[in-house]
Protein backbone atom coordinates (compact mmCIF):
# COMPACT_ATOMS: atom_id res chain seq x y z
CA UNK A 1 0.00 0.00 0.00
CA UNK A 2 1.24 3.47 -0.83
CA UNK A 3 1.59 5.78 2.08
CA UNK A 4 -1.64 7.64 2.84
CA UNK A 5 -1.10 11.36 2.69
CA UNK A 6 -3.08 14.24 4.15
CA UNK A 7 -4.25 15.01 0.59
CA UNK A 8 -5.61 11.47 0.27
CA UNK A 9 -7.65 11.98 3.42
CA UNK A 10 -9.17 15.16 2.02
CA UNK A 11 -9.86 13.54 -1.34
CA UNK A 12 -11.54 10.68 0.52
CA UNK A 13 -13.78 13.06 2.45
CA UNK A 14 -14.67 14.80 -0.82
CA UNK A 15 -15.41 11.55 -2.65
CA UNK A 16 -12.69 12.26 -5.23
CA UNK A 17 -10.67 9.05 -4.99
CA UNK A 18 -10.78 6.23 -7.53
CA UNK A 19 -12.13 2.98 -6.09
CA UNK A 20 -8.75 1.29 -5.58
CA UNK A 21 -7.23 4.14 -3.66
CA UNK A 22 -10.44 4.59 -1.71
CA UNK A 23 -10.18 1.03 -0.42
CA UNK A 24 -6.60 1.69 0.69
CA UNK A 25 -7.64 4.79 2.57
CA UNK A 26 -10.49 2.89 4.18
CA UNK A 27 -8.06 0.26 5.40
CA UNK A 28 -5.85 3.01 6.82
CA UNK A 29 -8.80 4.68 8.55
CA UNK A 30 -9.90 1.39 10.10
CA UNK A 31 -6.56 1.28 11.88
CA UNK A 32 -6.20 5.00 12.68
CA UNK A 33 -9.14 6.23 14.70
CA UNK A 34 -7.94 9.81 14.96
CA UNK A 35 -7.68 10.21 11.19
CA UNK A 36 -11.07 8.53 10.81
CA UNK A 37 -12.63 11.07 13.16
CA UNK A 38 -11.11 13.97 11.23
CA UNK A 39 -12.28 12.64 7.88
CA UNK A 40 -15.76 12.09 9.28
CA UNK A 41 -15.86 15.63 10.60
CA UNK A 42 -14.78 17.03 7.21
CA UNK A 43 -17.45 15.08 5.35
CA UNK A 44 -20.00 16.32 7.90
CA UNK A 45 -18.83 19.89 7.22
CA UNK A 46 -19.54 19.39 3.51
CA UNK A 47 -23.02 18.11 4.32
CA UNK A 48 -23.67 21.07 6.60
CA UNK A 49 -22.62 23.50 3.88
CA UNK A 50 -25.18 21.94 1.56
CA UNK A 51 -27.85 21.99 4.27
CA UNK A 52 -27.16 25.68 4.82
CA UNK A 53 -26.93 26.92 1.25
CA UNK A 54 -28.58 24.54 -1.24
CA UNK A 55 -31.83 26.34 -0.59
CA UNK A 56 -30.47 29.18 -2.73
CA UNK A 57 -30.60 26.90 -5.78
CA UNK A 58 -34.37 26.64 -5.46
CA UNK A 59 -35.01 30.37 -5.32
CA UNK A 60 -36.49 31.97 -8.44
CA UNK A 61 -33.81 33.87 -10.33
CA UNK A 62 -33.90 37.61 -9.67
CA UNK A 63 -34.83 39.38 -12.86
CA UNK A 64 -31.92 41.80 -12.68
CA UNK A 65 -29.52 38.84 -12.86
CA UNK A 66 -31.25 37.34 -15.87
CA UNK A 67 -31.04 40.81 -17.35
CA UNK A 68 -27.33 41.08 -16.58
CA UNK A 69 -26.63 37.65 -18.07
CA UNK A 70 -28.39 38.69 -21.26
CA UNK A 71 -26.47 41.95 -21.63
CA UNK A 72 -29.70 43.80 -20.99
CA UNK A 73 -30.09 47.50 -20.38
CA UNK A 74 -30.29 48.48 -23.97
CA UNK A 75 -31.05 45.73 -26.40
CA UNK A 76 -33.68 43.11 -25.85
CA UNK A 77 -33.46 39.64 -27.19
CA UNK A 78 -35.99 36.96 -27.55
CA UNK A 79 -34.09 34.84 -25.08
CA UNK A 80 -34.10 37.58 -22.54
CA UNK A 81 -37.82 38.07 -22.80
CA UNK A 82 -38.37 34.37 -22.56
CA UNK A 83 -36.06 33.99 -19.58
CA UNK A 84 -37.54 37.00 -17.82
CA UNK A 85 -41.01 35.64 -18.33
CA UNK A 86 -40.03 32.30 -16.90
CA UNK A 87 -38.66 33.80 -13.73
CA UNK A 88 -41.16 36.49 -12.96
CA UNK A 89 -42.83 35.56 -9.70
CA UNK A 90 -45.95 36.95 -8.14
CA UNK A 91 -45.19 39.56 -5.53
CA UNK A 92 -44.78 43.23 -4.85
CA UNK A 93 -41.13 43.45 -5.84
CA UNK A 94 -41.80 41.71 -9.06
CA UNK A 95 -44.72 43.92 -9.91
CA UNK A 96 -42.19 46.75 -10.07
CA UNK A 97 -39.97 44.72 -12.36
CA UNK A 98 -42.93 43.78 -14.46
CA UNK A 99 -43.97 47.39 -14.91
CA UNK A 100 -40.41 48.46 -15.68
CA UNK A 101 -40.16 45.70 -18.18
CA UNK A 102 -43.37 46.68 -19.87
CA UNK A 103 -42.56 50.35 -20.11
CA UNK A 104 -39.17 49.52 -21.59
CA UNK A 105 -40.64 47.01 -23.98
CA UNK A 106 -44.12 47.91 -25.02
CA UNK A 107 -44.12 45.14 -27.57
CA UNK A 108 -42.91 42.39 -25.22
CA UNK A 109 -44.31 39.05 -26.22
CA UNK A 110 -44.89 35.99 -24.17
CA UNK A 111 -42.27 33.32 -24.34
CA UNK A 112 -43.42 30.57 -26.59
CA UNK A 113 -44.04 27.25 -24.93
CA UNK A 114 -40.88 25.60 -26.32
CA UNK A 115 -38.70 28.61 -25.39
CA UNK A 116 -39.96 28.69 -21.83
CA UNK A 117 -39.57 24.94 -21.52
CA UNK A 118 -36.04 24.93 -22.94
CA UNK A 119 -34.89 27.64 -20.53
CA UNK A 120 -36.38 25.84 -17.54
CA UNK A 121 -34.67 22.66 -18.75
CA UNK A 122 -31.29 24.34 -19.09
CA UNK A 123 -31.49 26.03 -15.68
CA UNK A 124 -32.56 23.04 -13.61
CA UNK A 125 -31.40 19.88 -15.34
CA UNK A 126 -27.64 20.34 -14.60
CA UNK A 127 -28.20 20.37 -10.84
CA UNK A 128 -26.42 17.44 -9.25
CA UNK A 129 -27.76 17.57 -5.72
CA UNK A 130 -30.95 19.58 -6.02
CA UNK A 131 -32.44 18.86 -9.42
CA UNK A 132 -35.96 18.64 -8.04
CA UNK A 133 -38.03 20.05 -5.19
CA UNK A 134 -39.95 16.86 -4.53
CA UNK A 135 -38.30 13.54 -5.23
CA UNK A 136 -39.73 10.60 -7.10
CA UNK A 137 -40.11 8.45 -3.99
CA UNK A 138 -42.96 10.79 -3.10
CA UNK A 139 -44.42 10.56 -6.60
CA UNK A 140 -48.07 10.52 -5.49
CA UNK A 141 -47.56 13.57 -3.34
CA UNK A 142 -45.63 15.26 -6.14
CA UNK A 143 -48.35 14.77 -8.72
CA UNK A 144 -51.12 15.76 -6.27
CA UNK A 145 -49.24 18.87 -5.21
CA UNK A 146 -48.49 20.04 -8.76
CA UNK A 147 -52.07 19.22 -9.88
CA UNK A 148 -53.43 21.35 -7.07
CA UNK A 149 -51.18 24.28 -7.89
CA UNK A 150 -52.03 24.16 -11.58
CA UNK A 151 -55.71 23.59 -10.87
CA UNK A 152 -55.72 20.67 -13.26
CA UNK A 153 -55.22 16.93 -12.83
CA UNK A 154 -51.74 16.06 -14.04
CA UNK A 155 -49.99 12.80 -14.74
CA UNK A 156 -46.27 12.16 -14.70
CA UNK A 157 -45.69 9.91 -17.70
CA UNK A 158 -43.75 6.70 -17.19
CA UNK A 159 -40.63 6.42 -19.38
CA UNK A 160 -39.14 3.30 -17.81
CA UNK A 161 -39.71 1.41 -21.06
CA UNK A 162 -37.51 4.04 -22.75
CA UNK A 163 -34.88 3.83 -20.01
CA UNK A 164 -35.70 7.04 -18.16
CA UNK A 165 -36.74 7.09 -14.49
CA UNK A 166 -38.62 9.86 -12.76
CA UNK A 167 -36.30 11.95 -10.56
CA UNK A 168 -39.03 14.23 -9.26
CA UNK A 169 -40.46 17.60 -10.03
CA UNK A 170 -40.70 21.20 -9.14
CA UNK A 171 -43.08 24.12 -9.34
CA UNK A 172 -41.94 27.12 -11.37
CA UNK A 173 -43.38 30.57 -11.83
CA UNK A 174 -44.63 31.24 -15.34
CA UNK A 175 -46.41 34.00 -17.16
CA UNK A 176 -49.65 32.04 -17.42
CA UNK A 177 -49.53 30.94 -13.79
CA UNK A 178 -47.69 28.15 -12.03
CA UNK A 179 -45.78 25.67 -14.15
CA UNK A 180 -44.96 22.06 -13.33
CA UNK A 181 -41.67 20.51 -14.32
CA UNK A 182 -41.08 16.77 -14.14
CA UNK A 183 -37.51 15.55 -14.51
CA UNK A 184 -36.29 12.15 -15.67
CA UNK A 185 -32.87 10.59 -15.95
CA UNK A 186 -31.50 7.55 -17.76
CA UNK A 187 -28.59 5.23 -17.01
CA UNK A 188 -26.20 7.59 -18.80
CA UNK A 189 -27.34 10.40 -16.50
CA UNK A 190 -28.99 12.18 -19.40
CA UNK A 191 -31.95 14.22 -18.26
CA UNK A 192 -35.18 15.17 -19.92
CA UNK A 193 -37.85 17.45 -18.50
CA UNK A 194 -41.58 17.69 -19.09
CA UNK A 195 -42.85 21.23 -18.73
CA UNK A 196 -46.60 21.61 -18.18
CA UNK A 197 -48.44 24.90 -18.07
CA UNK A 198 -52.01 26.01 -18.41
CA UNK A 199 -52.55 27.24 -21.87
CA UNK A 200 -53.82 30.78 -21.54
CA UNK A 201 -54.76 31.14 -25.17
CA UNK A 202 -57.16 28.19 -24.95
CA UNK A 203 -55.89 27.10 -28.28
CA UNK A 204 -57.44 24.23 -30.01
CA UNK A 205 -55.68 20.96 -29.37
CA UNK A 206 -52.54 20.73 -31.42
CA UNK A 207 -50.67 17.76 -32.65
CA UNK A 208 -46.98 17.34 -32.02
CA UNK A 209 -44.65 20.10 -32.90
CA UNK A 210 -40.90 20.18 -32.76
CA UNK A 211 -38.56 23.05 -32.03
CA UNK A 212 -34.84 23.27 -31.45
CA UNK A 213 -34.05 25.93 -28.86
CA UNK A 214 -30.38 26.62 -28.42
CA UNK A 215 -29.38 22.99 -28.88
CA UNK A 216 -32.25 21.62 -26.80
CA UNK A 217 -34.74 19.40 -28.63
CA UNK A 218 -38.30 20.27 -27.64
CA UNK A 219 -41.48 18.43 -28.60
CA UNK A 220 -44.67 20.15 -27.55
CA UNK A 221 -48.41 19.93 -27.83
CA UNK A 222 -51.57 21.33 -26.29
CA UNK A 223 -54.29 19.12 -24.85
CA UNK A 224 -57.34 19.85 -22.68
CA UNK A 225 -56.19 23.34 -21.79
CA UNK A 226 -52.65 22.33 -20.86
CA UNK A 227 -49.50 22.96 -22.84
CA UNK A 228 -46.87 20.22 -22.62
CA UNK A 229 -43.25 20.46 -23.72
CA UNK A 230 -40.70 17.68 -23.42
CA UNK A 231 -37.11 18.99 -23.55
CA UNK A 232 -33.77 17.28 -23.62
CA UNK A 233 -30.29 17.35 -24.96
CA UNK A 234 -30.98 14.02 -26.63
CA UNK A 235 -31.09 13.34 -30.34
CA UNK A 236 -34.24 14.27 -32.14
CA UNK A 237 -35.41 10.79 -33.10
CA UNK A 238 -35.11 9.53 -29.53
CA UNK A 239 -36.81 12.64 -28.15
CA UNK A 240 -39.59 12.07 -30.65
CA UNK A 241 -40.14 8.54 -29.36
CA UNK A 242 -40.17 9.77 -25.75
CA UNK A 243 -42.63 12.53 -26.59
CA UNK A 244 -44.80 10.01 -28.39
CA UNK A 245 -44.85 7.82 -25.28
CA UNK A 246 -45.74 10.82 -23.11
CA UNK A 247 -48.49 11.91 -25.45
CA UNK A 248 -50.12 8.49 -25.51
CA UNK A 249 -50.05 8.20 -21.73
CA UNK A 250 -51.38 11.68 -21.07
CA UNK A 251 -53.85 11.99 -23.90
CA UNK A 252 -54.86 8.46 -24.81
CA UNK B 1 -21.06 31.77 -26.78
CA UNK B 2 -24.24 31.04 -28.58
CA UNK B 3 -26.77 32.75 -26.35
CA UNK B 4 -27.30 34.25 -22.92
CA UNK B 5 -28.82 31.02 -21.77
CA UNK B 6 -25.27 29.73 -21.40
CA UNK B 7 -24.72 32.29 -18.66
CA UNK B 8 -28.21 32.02 -17.21
CA UNK B 9 -27.82 28.36 -16.40
CA UNK B 10 -24.91 29.16 -14.06
CA UNK B 11 -26.75 31.80 -12.05
CA UNK B 12 -28.17 29.46 -9.37
CA UNK B 13 -24.73 28.16 -8.39
CA UNK B 14 -23.04 31.54 -8.60
CA UNK B 15 -25.72 32.82 -6.22
CA UNK B 16 -25.23 29.91 -3.82
CA UNK B 17 -21.48 30.46 -3.66
CA UNK B 18 -21.80 34.22 -3.31
CA UNK B 19 -24.39 33.86 -0.54
CA UNK B 20 -22.08 31.58 1.41
CA UNK B 21 -19.09 33.81 0.75
CA UNK B 22 -20.47 37.23 1.74
CA UNK B 23 -23.54 36.11 3.73
CA UNK B 24 -25.72 39.12 3.02
CA UNK B 25 -28.20 38.13 0.29
CA UNK B 26 -28.39 41.52 -1.42
CA UNK B 27 -24.62 41.97 -1.46
CA UNK B 28 -24.22 38.43 -2.72
CA UNK B 29 -26.54 39.11 -5.66
CA UNK B 30 -24.62 42.31 -6.39
CA UNK B 31 -21.47 40.24 -6.62
CA UNK B 32 -23.21 37.82 -9.01
CA UNK B 33 -24.46 40.71 -11.11
CA UNK B 34 -20.97 42.24 -11.33
CA UNK B 35 -19.65 38.81 -12.31
CA UNK B 36 -22.19 38.39 -15.12
CA UNK B 37 -21.54 41.88 -16.44
CA UNK B 38 -17.80 41.28 -16.36
CA UNK B 39 -18.31 37.96 -18.13
CA UNK B 40 -20.26 39.56 -20.96
CA UNK B 41 -17.67 42.32 -21.31
CA UNK B 42 -14.79 39.83 -21.44
CA UNK B 43 -16.50 37.07 -23.34
CA UNK B 44 -13.92 37.10 -26.11
CA UNK B 45 -11.30 36.10 -23.53
CA UNK B 46 -13.15 32.92 -22.69
CA UNK B 47 -11.93 29.91 -24.67
CA UNK B 48 -14.89 28.05 -26.12
CA UNK B 49 -14.77 24.45 -25.02
CA UNK B 50 -13.18 25.26 -21.69
CA UNK B 51 -15.20 25.12 -18.48
CA UNK B 52 -17.49 28.16 -18.50
CA UNK B 53 -18.54 27.58 -14.90
CA UNK B 54 -14.94 27.60 -13.65
CA UNK B 55 -14.25 30.75 -15.66
CA UNK B 56 -17.25 32.51 -14.09
CA UNK B 57 -16.07 31.53 -10.62
CA UNK B 58 -12.63 32.91 -11.49
CA UNK B 59 -14.18 36.25 -12.40
CA UNK B 60 -16.18 36.23 -9.19
CA UNK B 61 -13.09 35.45 -7.15
CA UNK B 62 -11.23 38.39 -8.70
CA UNK B 63 -14.13 40.75 -8.00
CA UNK B 64 -14.40 39.47 -4.44
CA UNK B 65 -10.69 39.99 -3.80
CA UNK B 66 -10.89 43.52 -5.20
CA UNK B 67 -13.79 44.30 -2.88
CA UNK B 68 -11.89 42.85 0.02
CA UNK B 69 -8.88 45.02 -0.72
CA UNK B 70 -10.95 48.15 -1.23
CA UNK B 71 -12.62 47.68 2.13
CA UNK B 72 -9.45 46.82 4.02
CA UNK B 73 -10.62 43.28 4.51
CA UNK B 74 -13.94 44.07 6.18
CA UNK B 75 -16.54 42.88 3.74
CA UNK B 76 -18.28 40.52 6.08
CA UNK B 77 -21.41 41.64 7.77
CA UNK B 78 -21.82 41.19 11.49
CA UNK B 79 -22.57 37.75 12.80
CA UNK B 80 -26.05 38.47 14.08
CA UNK B 81 -27.15 39.87 10.74
CA UNK B 82 -26.60 36.51 9.19
CA UNK B 83 -29.39 34.47 10.67
CA UNK B 84 -31.90 35.18 7.96
CA UNK B 85 -31.10 32.33 5.58
CA UNK B 86 -34.22 30.28 5.01
CA UNK B 87 -33.94 27.00 6.84
CA UNK B 88 -36.14 24.04 6.16
CA UNK B 89 -36.59 21.15 8.50
CA UNK B 90 -36.34 20.77 12.21
CA UNK B 91 -34.63 22.71 14.90
CA UNK B 92 -31.53 20.52 14.91
CA UNK B 93 -30.96 21.31 11.28
CA UNK B 94 -31.48 25.00 11.98
CA UNK B 95 -28.81 24.84 14.67
CA UNK B 96 -26.39 23.05 12.37
CA UNK B 97 -26.99 25.68 9.72
CA UNK B 98 -26.43 28.54 12.13
CA UNK B 99 -23.30 26.96 13.52
CA UNK B 100 -21.76 26.37 10.12
CA UNK B 101 -22.50 29.94 9.05
CA UNK B 102 -20.95 31.34 12.20
CA UNK B 103 -17.91 29.11 11.81
CA UNK B 104 -17.47 30.05 8.14
CA UNK B 105 -17.52 33.72 9.06
CA UNK B 106 -14.59 33.22 11.36
CA UNK B 107 -12.37 31.78 8.65
CA UNK B 108 -10.00 34.10 6.80
CA UNK B 109 -11.48 34.90 3.38
CA UNK B 110 -8.88 32.83 1.51
CA UNK B 111 -9.69 29.74 3.56
CA UNK B 112 -13.42 30.33 3.28
CA UNK B 113 -13.14 30.45 -0.51
CA UNK B 114 -11.32 27.11 -0.67
CA UNK B 115 -13.74 25.54 1.80
CA UNK B 116 -16.72 26.60 -0.33
CA UNK B 117 -15.27 25.86 -3.77
CA UNK B 118 -14.40 22.32 -2.68
CA UNK B 119 -17.00 21.46 -0.04
CA UNK B 120 -20.04 23.22 -1.46
CA UNK B 121 -19.39 23.74 -5.18
CA UNK B 122 -17.55 20.42 -5.51
CA UNK B 123 -14.77 21.68 -7.74
CA UNK B 124 -11.76 19.38 -8.15
CA UNK B 125 -8.67 20.67 -6.33
CA UNK B 126 -6.94 21.55 -9.60
CA UNK B 127 -9.96 23.61 -10.70
CA UNK B 128 -10.10 25.39 -7.35
CA UNK B 129 -6.40 26.22 -7.76
CA UNK B 130 -7.00 27.68 -11.22
CA UNK B 131 -9.98 29.70 -10.02
CA UNK B 132 -7.98 31.17 -7.15
CA UNK B 133 -4.79 31.59 -9.18
CA UNK B 134 -2.64 29.65 -6.68
CA UNK B 135 -0.75 26.34 -6.83
CA UNK B 136 -2.71 23.22 -5.92
CA UNK B 137 -0.46 22.73 -2.90
CA UNK B 138 -1.69 26.05 -1.56
CA UNK B 139 -5.29 24.95 -2.05
CA UNK B 140 -4.58 21.78 -0.07
CA UNK B 141 -2.89 23.56 2.81
CA UNK B 142 -5.67 26.17 3.00
CA UNK B 143 -8.27 23.42 2.88
CA UNK B 144 -6.51 21.56 5.66
CA UNK B 145 -6.31 24.64 7.88
CA UNK B 146 -9.90 25.63 7.11
CA UNK B 147 -11.29 22.21 7.95
CA UNK B 148 -9.37 21.86 11.16
CA UNK B 149 -10.35 25.36 12.23
CA UNK B 150 -14.00 24.57 11.42
CA UNK B 151 -13.73 21.41 13.47
CA UNK B 152 -12.44 23.33 16.48
CA UNK B 153 -15.13 25.96 16.10
CA UNK B 154 -17.97 23.49 15.65
CA UNK B 155 -16.81 21.13 18.38
CA UNK B 156 -16.16 24.04 20.72
CA UNK B 157 -19.69 25.17 20.08
CA UNK B 158 -21.00 21.70 20.76
CA UNK B 159 -19.12 21.58 24.08
CA UNK B 160 -20.57 24.92 25.21
CA UNK B 161 -24.06 23.79 24.32
CA UNK B 162 -23.66 20.60 26.28
CA UNK B 163 -22.53 22.52 29.33
CA UNK B 164 -25.53 24.78 29.12
CA UNK B 165 -27.90 21.83 28.81
CA UNK B 166 -26.41 20.16 31.85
Amino acid sequence: MNRISEDDLHAYADGLLPAGRRAEVEAWLAAHAEDAARVQAWAAQNRSLHAAFDEVLNEPLPLQLVRAASGQRTQTTQWYRAAAAVFIVAGVGVLGYGLGLRSAEPAAQYATLPQAAAIAHVVYSPEVRHPVEVEAQHADHLVAWLSKRLGHALRAPDFTAQGFDLLGGRLLPGETGPVAQFMYQDGLKRRITLYVRRDAAKQAETSFRHAREDGIEVFYWVDHGLGYALSGNVDKAEMGRLADAAYHQISP
Amino acid sequence: MSSPVDLIQHIPRLRRYARALVRDAARADDLVQDTLERALAKLDLWRPGSDLRAWLFTLMHNLFVNQLRASGGHTLCELDEANDVAVSGGQTEALVVRDIQAALAQLPAEQREVMLLVGLEQFAYADAARILGVPQGTVMSRLSRARERMRELLEGHQATKLQVVK
